[in-house]
């Protein structure tokens, strides 16, 4: 906050701490609530010449929430949106839960921020009727003004006296009529964007602080692999070095899937200083324990597996077995998707300062919470010891859910004994992140002789570390050939892995829509239906038999909305009406995830042995409003890409070590392979959602199918590369 | 060994080795931190800065080639009046998501509108290929860049 900003006092408010730690994926919608009767708040700041100052509880990563959740306070305070300051918050379990993951920002803020800006409007509006003698509902509030018949008074001149007022039970708080919304549901830019195009240190790369060092941390060439000896004395004899150090993973408490790994840190004057010392280290590992775990190993276990019973069964309704051998025509296909990286572009970093009396860490994170355990546990202080300033990220992804770079900051600046910036490298990242899971898909579906699908069975083949399921790798299929088949089996067996793994935007979804609509398109095929009518009719049937029921729960996929924007984006897209060019071709696909409806059609032209995604037209259903349009159509168009982008690379793996490190060999999608996208939102009654992740995996399988129809051949294992078309 | 570069119009000295990339110099020595570190070999455009007028990658520019150069990062881009303009559209235009790639951008936009007025939507691909942005904002770029250009924003490419 700067100096000129003096706030007469806090009104009230608070956000009831939630059930804390764990990752926010299961969380529910209700997880946030505001209680009564708490005396601070920490989200709204009136100050005495009227400036609102409103606090951003969650980690920016490019999603948009530092301007969106302010809209949501904003709207119900009634004041102008450009009398709004915004500030970021720290992360402090005052706020309950801060964390940018699952799409969950908008299920979980809808209400509650809403809730606190009518909160702190009622008590302003009352400490103003209070002084007047009259009602409170006799009073109406313009831009942060309190009228009441020819009477007038700012939100500053009765903000001391509001302070003092108990904060109203939110219970009772009447929320606006959605249609007297005048800032929620208009766009709104992004609240930092003048610094960004100033080029002003606003990232967490961007962090200086007095005394500051700068380190790189040089770790394993190979999953599970141990420094065995370093020569330090070369590299603290190279210009700009001030310090050289071997870190043991097994001296930090922390295991080797989120703490620190064994590695050699480099503490210089100058980031490039530290990193080319690197060279001379001349670094001893023992890489025993990875031999083996190589990609084409990995492959032949997995058809391995296909021919033995899953390892477990994790759903499974009716009798799938008779019902598949009972079926007028069967349909069975093994699909196949790599381990994928994140590659958020401001490589990971992170600055620490280790006192004596305390840990000041500057992070850009998507969830500091976990990352001040682990500092906690790696140094032996407590956790409210250490403050953690959430720095904007250049990019999450799902990558800074971890916080394995936090740790090692902090550990690396103990161990310095001055305040350190450790940044990766771009060949850091690629080849020490918690990657999207591969798997190996194997699925059998019986349709019957009017062409409908009634049976599905499914056996994935996909990793288990130390034994567990890994992180992102539950392959658990929903959707449409879970939905609308009354016998169907979901089976999982696992293949053990080193290798870290994680949550990459739309985690399981990013991999399970190409999987499961690529071959819906195929049974459609084999039905002799077209692709969107083969779908409604799944759905039609479905609801014939069972009406959907269970509309009020967000969380559960709902055939009607699915059915409404399949027919909206066949009827945007005028699939099955238009005329294409020889080599060109639509597909369909959709796909629920984040309590999103999502139907996309790709127009992908096929030449010189490659793909082109010439347009996507995209019908989302993310519910009854819209909150911030602008940042909403940008999160969509962004999604589109990213997917088709995920069709493009992988990570492979030789005796647990990457085989590709920087983005000649892990390419991403660049501006001339981006196509042309229509984005429309389906409005319904339903609560909003987010919509930062849902619009990323039907893509994936458009344009798969896209591809089948113009070139027959199904490739129902991704990558696809240059040449593979030919 | 000493090293006398002219910054955004201004003389600064440094004393670094001759090796160290201008990327670096600029970030930790001498605070200019809007040039962003992306990959460090030339394959993101996240680090693009101008020299004498040309979009660079600052991470393989090692110090000792610039001295005498005019070296324009994205913090004295507005001195000029395309990257005012380019400025002021990408903020119309609403373009940015994480932000982090968009100094590279503005400057590779920047250096293409200085060379070519009213760029072509191939034009747009070619001058802007080198620079990814991860969360994918190439629609709202291409637009921005036609409007810095005072033309019509259509995406003209085949569909």
């Amino acid at each position: 906050m700067d100096d000129k900003f003096q706030p007469s006092r806090r009104l009230f408010l608070t956000a009831g701490a939630a059930a804390g730690g764990g990752l926010m994926l299961g969380w529910g919608a209700q997880a946030l609530t505001i209680a009564p009767n708490v005396p601070l708040s920490h989200y709204v700041i009136v100050n005495r010449a009227g400036g609102v100052t409103l606090v951003s509880k969650n980690p920016e990563i490019g999603q948009g929430i530092k301007t969106m959740l302010p809209m949501l306070i904003a709207e119900e305070l009634d004041v102008a949106w450009d009398q709004v300051k915004i500030v970021q918050a720290d992360s402090d379990p005052k706020y309950g839960p801060q964390f940018a993951g699952g799409s969950m920002a908008t299920p979980m803020h809808w209400i509650p921020m809403r809730q606190t800006g009518a909160a702190a409007r009622l008590m302003l509006v009352t400490a103003a009727a209070n002084r007047w003698g009259v009602k409170p509902d006799d009073c109406m509030v313009k831009a942060g003004v309190i009228h009441n018949g020819d009477r007038k008074i700012s939100y500053g001149e009765v903000a001391d006296d509001a302070a003092k007022l108990p904060a109203p039970d939110p219970a009772t708080l009447k929320l606006k009529d959605p249609k007297n919304f005048t800032i929620i549901g208009k766009s709104k830019k992004g609240y930092d964007s003048p610094k960004i195009v100033k080029g002003e240190p606003i990232f967490g790369i961007d962090i200086t602080v007095p005394g500051m060092a700068h380190a790189v941390f040089v770790r394993p060439p190979a999953f599970g692999a141990k420094v065995v000896s370093a020569d330090l004395n070369a590299a603290k004899a190279m210009k700009g070095v001030k310090d050289a150090f071997i870190l043991k993973a097994a001296d930090y408490g922390n295991d080797w899937l989120h703490g620190v790994k064994d590695g050699v840190a480099i503490i210089a004057s100058n980031w490039w200083y530290a990193n080319r010392a690197r060279e001379v280290l001349n670094i001893q590992w023992d890489t025993a324990s990875g031999a083996g775990h190589t990609t084409e190993t990995y492959a032949a276990k997995a058809n391995e597996l296909f021919k033995a019973a899953p390892a477990k069964v994790t759903s499974s309704q009716g009798d799938v077995d008779a019902a598949l051998a009972k079926a007028h025509k069967q349909v069975s296909a093994d699909y196949g998707a790599p381990f994928l990286p994140h590659v958020n572009l401001e490589p990971q970093n992170c600055t620490v300062h280790v006192r004596a009396d305390g840990v000041e860490i500057w992070a850009p994170t998507q969830n500091p919470g976990s990352g001040r355990d682990l500092v906690a546990k790696a140094l032996g202080v407590a956790p409210e010891k250490i403050t953690i300033h959430m720095i904007r990220c250049g990019g999450g992804f799902g990558r800074r859910l971890e916080n394995d770079y936090m740790v090692e900051a902090a550990v690396i600046a103990k161990k310095a004994g001055v305040p350190v910036k450790l940044t990766w490298t771009r060949e850091d990242d690629i080849q020490n992140d918690y990657y999207r899971p591969g798997a190996h898909v194997r699925l059998e579906g019986g349709l019957d002789a009017a062409g409908r699908l009634t049976a599905f069975r499914q056996h994935a083949v996909t990793y288990t570390r130390d034994g567990k399921v890994a992180q992102g790798a539950d392959v658990d299929a929903r959707g449409i050939l879970a939905v609308t088949t009354a016998h169907n089996r979901m089976a999982e067996s696992y293949i053990e892995t080193p290798v870290t793994t994680g949550y990459l935007r739309a985690p399981s979804s990013n991999l399970l829509a190409f999987v499961s609509e690529a071959f819906v398109d195929e049974l459609a095929h084999a039905a002799g239906k077209d692709a969107v009518a083969f779908r409604l009719d799944q759905i039609e049937a479905r609801l014939a038999e069972h009406p959907h029921t269970e509309a009020g729960n967000p969380w559960i996929y709902n055939p009607e909305r699915m059915r409404d924007v399949l027919k909206i984006v066949a009827e945007r897209s005028g699939w099955g009406k238009t005329q294409l060019p020889k080599g060109t071709a639509f597909g369909v696909a959709s796909y629920f995830c984040h309590q999103g409806y999502f139907a996309e059609v790709a127009q992908v032209k096929v030449a010189d042995g490659f793909f082109h995604v010439q347009k996507v037209w995209v019908v989302g259903d993310i519910g009854s409003v819209v909150i911030n349009p602008s940042h909403a159509v940008n999160q969509v168009e962004g999604s589109v890409i990213d997917g088709i982008g995920e069709m493009y690379g992988e990570i492979t793996f030789a005796d647990a070590a990457v085989q590709q490190s920087n983005f000649h060999d892990f390419p991403l999608i660049r501006m001339s392979q981006a196509p042309q996208i229509d984005t429309h939102f389906h409005i319904t009654g339903f609560s909003p959602t987010g919509v930062g992740e849902p619009a990323l995996p039907p893509v994936v399988p458009a344009v798969a199918n896209a591809i089948f129809a113009v070139t027959g051949k199904r490739l129902r294992n991704l990558p696809i590369r240059p040449g593979d078309l030919a | 060994m000493a090293y006398k570069l002219n910054i955004n119009g201004k003389t600064r000295e440094v004393d670094v080795d001759g090796d160290m990339p201008l990327l670096w110099v600029l970030r930790d020595e001498l605070n200019l931190t809007g040039t962003k570190f992306g990959c460090g070999i030339a394959q993101c455009g996240a680090c693009t800065i101008h020299l004498d007028g040309e979009a660079t990658r600052a991470c393989i520019t090692p110090v000792s080639s610039v001295e005498g150069a005019k070296i324009t990062t994205i913090e004295g881009i507005s001195a000029s009046q395309i990257g005012a303009k380019v400025q002021a559209a990408w903020l119309d235009v609403d373009v940015m998501q994480c932000g982090y790639c968009q100094a590279g951008q503005i400057m590779a936009a920047t250096a293409l509108l200085s060379q070519t007025p009213k760029p072509t939507d191939a034009q747009i691909d070619e001058a802007m290929e080198g620079n990814i942005c991860r969360c994918a904002t190439y629609a709202r770029i291409r637009q921005a860049i036609k409007q810095a250009a005072g033309m019509a924003t259509a995406d003209t490419r085949e569909v």
